[in-house]
């Protein structure tokens, strides 16, 4: 890999033909991003025979200015600002053929406050380009100049604990199941049992929109009979997750209104409803009061393959700059994909004030936050009250727990099922805080609990085998010591 | 009917012990304790009666324990919470707090419905001990 | 029950179960390390490091009576530290506030420094609740009260002091398992105020006199917080110390240790305007030196007597 600077300066820049992008003055290997600029870390695999410096300055110039030719117009502008600088290429340890390749923009490129805008330049093009095998975005690293023309949550973690009064330990939530086919009376149904039985949220899933089987109106109505009858049966806050997404903003504008209007503290969307619409839905709650929880559909499909797409880390990344309050990150122990150190990654992106450079766990760049809201992370898929210890350990405090079907599933019924993983919760929180070693003894602190909650009981009996335990396709490729670009 | 709020209101009553174990982790984490109580479970009563200020820079559990002996002697009656407070930037707030005293029957709240255009409704919800005058609600 | 004269020589006793081996738990409760340090950092003051062998001593005997259940009783350990100012008082304070957590007569060992102002208020109505909050503070720890006999103003009836006298003396008796106080200040004063509350005199098992340090025992001092520093007196420099020392003992307001704390942070000053004077280029060995006209220009050495205010 040859890596000297062999950008073309003076008349010859501009001369008519095509030009190496590396000469173009997209490989920069001495420059020094400064502190207003946002970079990017790509993985980028190019096709053989392509040199990786090449292939990265390609990136560089194809994000920002560059096109196939050299262009006249170029010098009617301060181009050398403008253009995307790649100045540094790392061979991906332990991947041949892989290269992590870090570029850097200037603030100047991009529209303030707008993910739209931001994601047109750094994954527009470029992830079509033909040069490459595959290309994927790392992570990014965001100046506070940047962050300070968002937003953020409108909401955070803070004020929703307030909200709901709720302190100290995760918050319980439930997918009402079926997804799909339930009328709005027997969906109101689920969802009063599951807060009653001591759930702080219940959940729309993430395709439950006006369907043939029941009309969004009739679901808003009778969910929050649900929770109204639940509240007043409880004296806690309760909640459930109004999916407001819809075909169009005004649906969806008509919908959140209804929420409101019925006294809801929270609406939903989903993550393919497109970051514009996100971003407007988030202006939406902060006028409103409302939490935002955002269901990440969607995003397998270009988050999970590691050599090409865009990692979650950066979807989390935009989604706290666009505004949500929730956002599905994970459950590192149930049926979906997460590694626990990447997976630590994605939870530390939504929560921290600051997030230290820390490739273990896939984080590539110091990150300040800037005082932006915390995002509250959601893990949902496949846990249930026997793994509580396992969650606690590896997602936190501050953290919604989903059990759908480790709710609705259970022997006893529903309202069981919820009090079996709020007693299970407490116990564990109370275990922890009590300074006990709950990771090893989780199993006893669950048992001990069970004696005094027969639906505990039933639900570890039996659920007591069922694990996901299958290799992660996401790790972080990192060797403990950084390595230099050679 | 039983009160759910507060973080650990799915277990038996906790002991003296157990809280004290709870009071010295937020303690250990350099957090205020204070102690609040009040007669309208009302899950938006936000403002529970204080029983004076929150206690800063204390180190061991038992000096929130002999408040917490005083409280109850003198609002034993009446629903008692410990909350944490940590004042740490990006917190400023309450990082735990659970109910350590009930009144002996818990009428429990009654909801109300008003019926609004187009099958909405507006509910109100009220403690059941609210209809008496605030501090005779569970004599 | 076996005492040590009925142990059979055969068996060994630190094996049997109502054996204690005294030795090893003053290892391992850190009792060793923390007297060890005191002996290590602190020059001088060898009867309070003798009292504090003693009472640790005490507590440690009492602590394996305690577990082979020959002892039940709380011991009372509040403590009077005498002496005048300057004196170590309250680092060996600190150092006895780590030596009873370690041994489990106080639950956290912190040390709470106060004097009056922290407990008495200025109102009625405002004495207790000043008091009480200081309590808090103090519960699982050592409350260190500086200058306690400022408590009692004998001279004003309606002294706001005498509530918070009141209040300490029903802790000091009834929740000595919570917490240990210790009154620290001036030995005659201490004295008339014991006189004056003997309740107070009642309840402090421990009396522990600093006497004032030795000349050459400041001088230790003053070379030890030199070399935490990087500093070092010359020879010359060290002989004007001693006499230093000799005079500011005849002069008002001394302080042992915390004099010469002052007095030094002015000889750096002298030395730093003494170099910047002189210029050109300075070796380190002249940067960390402290010489006798350093010390010597000190007013000390004009001042013919006793009363001037400030210590220069």
């Amino acid at each position: 890999m040859d890596t000297t600077a062999q950008t073309v300066r003076g008349k010859d820049r501009y001369k008519a033909g095509v030009l190496e992008y590396r000469k173009m003055g997209y490989w920069e290997p001495d420059y020094e991003p400064k502190d207003t600029d946002i970079i990017a870390c790509f993985r980028v695999s190019p096709q053989d025979g392509v040199d990786p410096i090449e292939a990265s300055a390609a990136v560089a110039g194809e994000s920002s200015t560059a096109t196939w030719t050299v262009v006249w117009t170029d010098r009617l502008t301060a181009c050398e600002k403008y253009r995307g600088k790649c100045y540094r290429v790392d061979p991906v340890p332990n991947a041949e053929g892989q290269y992590f390749a870090y570029i850097a923009y200037d603030l100047d490129l991009f529209e303030p406050g707008s993910i739209a805008n931001l994601t047109a330049s750094i994954i527009g093009n470029v992830f079509g380009f033909k040069p490459l095998k595959a290309l994927r975005l790392e992570d990014m690293r965001l100046p506070v100049a940047y962050l300070k023309t968002f937003r953020g949550p409108a909401t955070g973690i803070v004020v929703e604990r307030e909200r709901l009064d709720k302190f100290g330990r995760p918050l319980l939530g439930a997918t009402v199941k079926p997804k799909l086919g339930l009328s709005g009376r027997n969906y109101g149904r689920v969802v009063y049992e599951a807060l009653k039985g001591g759930l702080d949220f219940t959940k729309d899933d993430e395709n439950i929109n006006s369907q043939p089987f029941m009309h969004w109106r009739d679901r808003f109505l009778y969910c929050m009979e649900a929770v109204n009858k639940a509240e007043a049966e409880t004296g806690e806050v309760k909640g459930t997750y109004l999916n407001v997404t819809a075909a169009t903003m005004e649906d969806m504008y008509e919908r959140a209104e209804l929420a409101k209007e019925l006294g809801s503290v929270i609406i939903m969307i989903d993550l393919v409803i497109g970051y514009t619409a996100i971003q407007s839905m988030a202006n939406w709650a902060r006028r409103n009061d409302m939490i935002l929880h955002l269901h990440r559909a969607g995003h397998g499909t270009y988050t999970r393959q590691k050599t090409h797409g865009v990692s979650f880390r950066v979807i989390a990344k935009w989604m706290r700059l666009a505004g949500v309050d929730h956002i599905h990150a994970g459950t590192v122990v149930g049926k979906l994909e997460g590694d626990p150190a990447t997976t630590r990654g994605y939870y530390d992106i939504c929560r921290e004030v600051y997030n230290p450079l820390q490739l273990e766990h896939g984080i590539f760049f110091d990150q300040d936050w800037a005082s932006l809201n915390k995002v509250m992370p959601v893990a949902s898929g496949g846990i249930h009250a026997g793994q509580m210890h396992q969650l606690l350990q590896h997602l936190g405090e501050d953290v919604v727990l989903q059990f759908g079907g480790g709710t609705i599933g259970h022997p006893m019924g529903i309202a069981a099922g919820a009090s079996a993983n709020r007693v299970a919760l407490e116990a564990m929180i109370l275990a922890r805080n009590e300074g006990r070693d709950y990771v090893n003894e989780g199993p006893d602190i669950l048992q001990d609990a069970a004696r005094t909650c027969q639906p505990l009981q039933q639900a570890l009996d039996v659920w007591k085998d069922v694990t996901f335990d299958y290799t992660s396709t996401d790790t972080p490729d990192f060797v403990p010591t950084a390595t230099a670009a050679e | 009917m039983r009160i759910t709020q507060g973080t650990f209101s799915y277990l038996p009553d906790l002991s003296d012990a157990q809280i004290t174990a709870q009071v010295q982790y937020c303690l250990n984490q350099g957090w205020a304790v204070s102690i609040e109580f009040t007669d309208d479970p009302h899950p938006r009563n936000t403002y529970w009666e204080m029983w004076e200020n929150p206690m800063f820079d204390v180190a061991d559990a038992k000096a929130v324990m002999d408040e917490l002996a005083k409280a109850r002697e003198a609002v034993g009656d009446r629903y008692i919470r410990l909350s944490g407070f940590d004042a740490s930037h990006g917190w400023e707030t309450i990082r735990l707090s659970f109910i350590v005293n009930r009144p002996a029957d818990e009428p429990g709240l009654h909801i109300t419905r008003e019926n609004g255009p187009g099958r909405t409704i507006r509910y109100t919800t009220r403690a059941y001990a609210a209809d008496r005058p605030s501090g005779r609600r569970y004599a | 029950m076996s005492t040590p004269q009925q142990t059979e020589p055969a068996t060994d006793p630190s094996t049997a179960e109502d054996a204690i081996d005294l030795r090893r738990e003053y290892e391992e409760s850190g009792v060793a390390a923390i007297l060890d340090e005191l002996d290590r950092d602190l020059i001088g003051l060898k009867p309070v490091k003798k009292r504090i062998r003693e009472i640790a001593a005490l507590l440690l005997v009492e602590r394996a009576r305690k577990q082979l259940g020959l002892a039940h009783e709380m011991l009372t350990l509040h403590m009077s530290f005498t002496g005048n100012p300057g004196t170590g008082k309250t680092t060996v304070a600190l150092r006895m506030a780590d030596l009873l957590h370690r041994l489990g007569y106080v639950r956290r060992g912190q040390l709470v420094t106060v004097t009056r102002d922290d407990l008495v208020g200025q109102y009625i109505g405002h004495t207790a609740p000043k008091t009480k909050e200081v309590l808090k503070k103090a519960i699982g720890g050592v409350l260190f009260i500086d200058e306690a006999y400022y408590l009692y103003r004998p001279e004003n009836e309606r002294d706001y002091g005498q509530e918070a006298i009141e209040i300490l003396l029903q802790v000091m008796e009834n929740q000595r398992e919570d917490l240990v106080v210790i009154l620290a200040g001036y030995a005659d004063r201490m004295e008339r105020f014991f006189t004056s509350n003997p309740g107070f005199r009642s309840r402090i098992a421990h009396h522990v006199e600093f006497p004032d340090y030795a000349d050459p025992e400041l001088v230790g001092i003053a070379e030890q917080m030199l070399e935490r520093q990087n500093y070092r007196l010359s020879e010359s420099g060290r002989e004007a110390l001693t006499r230093y020392i000799g005079r500011r003992r005849q002069q008002p307001h001394f302080a042992n240790g915390r004099s010469i704390r002052n007095a030094l942070d002015r000889a750096r000053m002298r030395q730093a305007n003494r170099l910047f004077e002189r210029g050109g280029t300075l070796s380190s060995e002249e940067l960390s030196t402290i010489e006798a006209e350093d010390i010597l220009a000190s007013r000390v050495f004009t001042m013919q007597v006793a009363g001037s205010e400030d210590e220069t």
